[in-house]
């Protein structure tokens, strides 16, 4: 029983992180309907940036954490504006062709800038893990809880308290009449993407000082993303934050009773079983899929 | 012309080992070949069902594994059995690996054309992400990271004549020219068939295709099968031509190869992934005497972007619309009396 109650903290805190990869990924493949390849490298993206803001150049660590973010929405909105502005209605596959060829640019470049050796982040934390019981967790990991769950209430506030929010959840429904009702969904659209993208970088930033920051580490963040969106329902931002919790618990699980081996492949299982047999998520919304 | 044209071509790659003595130009070529056959089998359904699966790599990978150890035998427990196979010839390791590929094509192409769209592409690049965390995990049968050495080269030979193993760099080219003939020839009879004629129905209206009796599922299955078993045969000629491999065959990567291929050289069209094929298994070796790996991939993903933007339909089509094109040209200046006459 102690040792299930440490693995669902253990879930606890990789499922922040989880569901704000989700989330991020929710409304541009939501709003979107753009196959994000790019996803996982913009929350590389973040860990790199939060690597040469806080050791390169020596800043703060949690100023560091904020330029990392921003830096994460500024690439997003770049990637939008260059390369699918121009391709706005284009079929699904095309959109995907662009984005993959985006990520594999995304990734060799940091190779080629960063090398492909590991780099580490020190964190500001004591290295003595907080004990809660049977329970015990580094402090540095409970920091990136907190902060993932105040981005997440952040970014629900942002979409259903606010104009820009409700000008996004607009063109969601029907882009058409959102652009009708007057919403520059062009811009919706950046500035979907930018904050997709910042919450990814967010989520590597988070997660650059308790793991390290790889080239690689990208690849299974985006299809893990992926899997988190399916679980939740396409565009459904409660339903991505709690897919994410979902996964990291399967992923936990699966990782102590099954095989640490299989880890990573819980989400693609998950992936699997919610297409074949609810198609239209967890949470479902009344949205088809296909 | 447009007969004896694909004849030249094949007479060309036959000559090739002839006079190409540098073994390490005819190693790319057969590792290109291979590809390229793996290419083709994509192209049936990123091409002519308009499919866009981002898993094919699995096909690929199973077919190398399930070969491979045909051929090395193995010895492994499932639910406390015991199952130990005797290593078997080669010949039969392709059959199987075949075989087998096409089996998970069909299982996929069931299970995966009933969510299309992002949903089939995100549900074929878990079907393969699953099959490299077996292979990275089952390590009493594939023997994990470690990989599998030692994999034997094809036999060919029937018992009267005596039996030739393919040691040599030239043997395994012509063997896997062989393949990628009899491939082409395989497509192009089922792209001009009933089959494929459905199939491009579908591609190009499936609302339509439907309402005049054409049943998705069962020509988009076939399509699956068809490319699965491709893909395999492909992977099996990989494993007993490199002789080693390890869970690093079933990369995202070599998948995004393969989608280069095809959309460079023009999907939906026979040539396209044979050009396209042609392109990137020697554009590397030209690159790396210049160039690092990274920045060969960053070329490739922003070739990418820009064979999207520039050249949407890849290679070939755009090569025939010019040469249609400069033909009506002349022909129209044959026509005229006067200029035709002069010239």
């Amino acid at each position: 029983m102690d040792q299930f109650l440490q693995h669902l903290a253990n879930a606890l805190i990789m499922g922040g992180t989880y569901a704000l990869l989700g989330i991020g990924l929710t409304l541009i493949f939501g709003i979107m309907r753009i196959v994000n390849f790019t996803h996982g490298e913009l929350y590389a993206f973040g860990a790199y940036m939060m690597y040469f803001f806080a050791v390169v150049l020596g800043m703060n660590f949690y100023v560091a954490i904020a330029f990392a973010i921003c830096a994460g929405m500024v690439l997003g909105a770049a990637i939008e504006y260059l390369l699918l502005r121009s391709k706005r209605g284009a079929d699904i596959d095309t959109t995907m062709l662009i984005m993959i060829g985006a990520w594999i640019v995304l990734q060799n470049t940091e190779i080629l800038i960063w090398g492909s050796v590991a780099k580490s982040i020190n964190s500001p934390f004591p290295i003595e893990p907080l004990t809660l019981g049977p329970v015990s967790l580094s402090s540095v990991r409970v920091f990136v809880l907190i902060v993932a769950l105040a981005l997440i209430a952040a970014t629900y506030v942002l979409i259903n308290r606010t104009k820009l929010g409700k000008a996004m959840r607009a063109t969601f429904q029907d882009s058409s009449t959102a652009a009708l009702m007057g919403i520059n969904t062009s811009a919706i659209y950046t500035t979907t993407f930018g904050l997709g993208s910042a919450l990814a970088a967010a989520a590597g930033a988070l997660l650059g000082p308790v793991f390290v920051v790889a080239p690689a580490m990208g690849d299974l963040a985006s299809l893990k993303a992926f899997a988190i969106v399916i679980l939740g329902g396409l565009g459904n931002i409660t339903g991505a934050a709690f897919g994410g919790f979902i996964l990291a618990f399967a992923e936990e699980m699966g990782a102590s009773y099954i095989s640490s081996g299989y880890r990573d492949a819980m989400g693609f299982l998950i992936i699997i079983i919610v297409l074949l047999f609810r198609p239209t998520g967890l949470f479902a919304r009344s949205e088809r899929v296909g | 012309m447009s007969r004896i044209f694909p004849l030249l071509v094949l007479a060309f790659f036959l000559s090739v080992p002839l006079w190409l003595t540098d073994q390490y130009y005819l190693h790319t070529l057969v590792v290109c070949g291979i590809f390229m056959l793996a290419a083709m089998s994509l192209n049936l359904l990123l091409g002519y069902t308009g499919q866009l699966s981002l898993g094919h790599v699995a096909f690929f990978g199973i077919g190398a594994y399930v070969s491979a150890l045909t051929s090395l035998g193995f010895n492994v427990s499932i639910f406390g059995y015991q199952i130990t196979h005797e290593p078997w010839p080669p010949v039969i390791g392709v059959v199987l690996g075949g075989a087998a590929a096409g089996l998970c094509g069909y299982l996929i192409g069931k299970l995966a054309f009933r969510v299309r769209g992002a949903y089939f592409v995100i549900v074929t690049v878990s079907f393969a992400e699953v099959t490299r965390l077996i292979a990275l995990n089952w390590i009493e049968l594939t023997n994990g990271p470690l990989a599998l050495p030692g994999i034997p080269p094809l036999t060919l030979g029937f018992e009267p004549i005596g039996y030739a193993t393919l040691w040599s760099k030239g043997a395994n080219y012509y063997v896997v020219l062989t393949f990628i003939v009899i491939t082409y020839i395989i497509i192009k009879r089922l792209i001009d068939s009933p089959y494929g004629r459905a199939m491009i129905a579908l591609r190009e209206n499936e609302i339509l295709a439907t309402s005049v009796g054409i049943s998705v599922t069962r020509y988009l299955v076939l399509a699956a099968v068809f490319a699965g078993t491709i893909a395999g045969v492909s992977g099996t000629l990989y494993a007993h031509y490199i002789q080693i491999i390890d869970p690093m065959i079933f990369m995202f990567l070599n998948t995004v190869t393969m989608v280069i291929m095809v959309i460079t050289g023009g999907k939906g069209t026979l040539a396209g992934p044979v050009v396209g094929g042609l392109i990137f298994g020697v554009a590397p070796v030209i690159l790396r005497n210049y160039v690092g790996p990274e920045v060969q991939w960053i070329l490739y993903g922003a070739l990418m972007i820009l064979i999207v933007f520039v050249l949407p339909e890849g290679i070939v089509p755009a090569i025939e619309r010019w040469f249609s094109r400069a033909t009506a040209k002349s022909a129209e200046l044959a026509m005229e009396p006067g200029k035709g006459a002069r010239s």
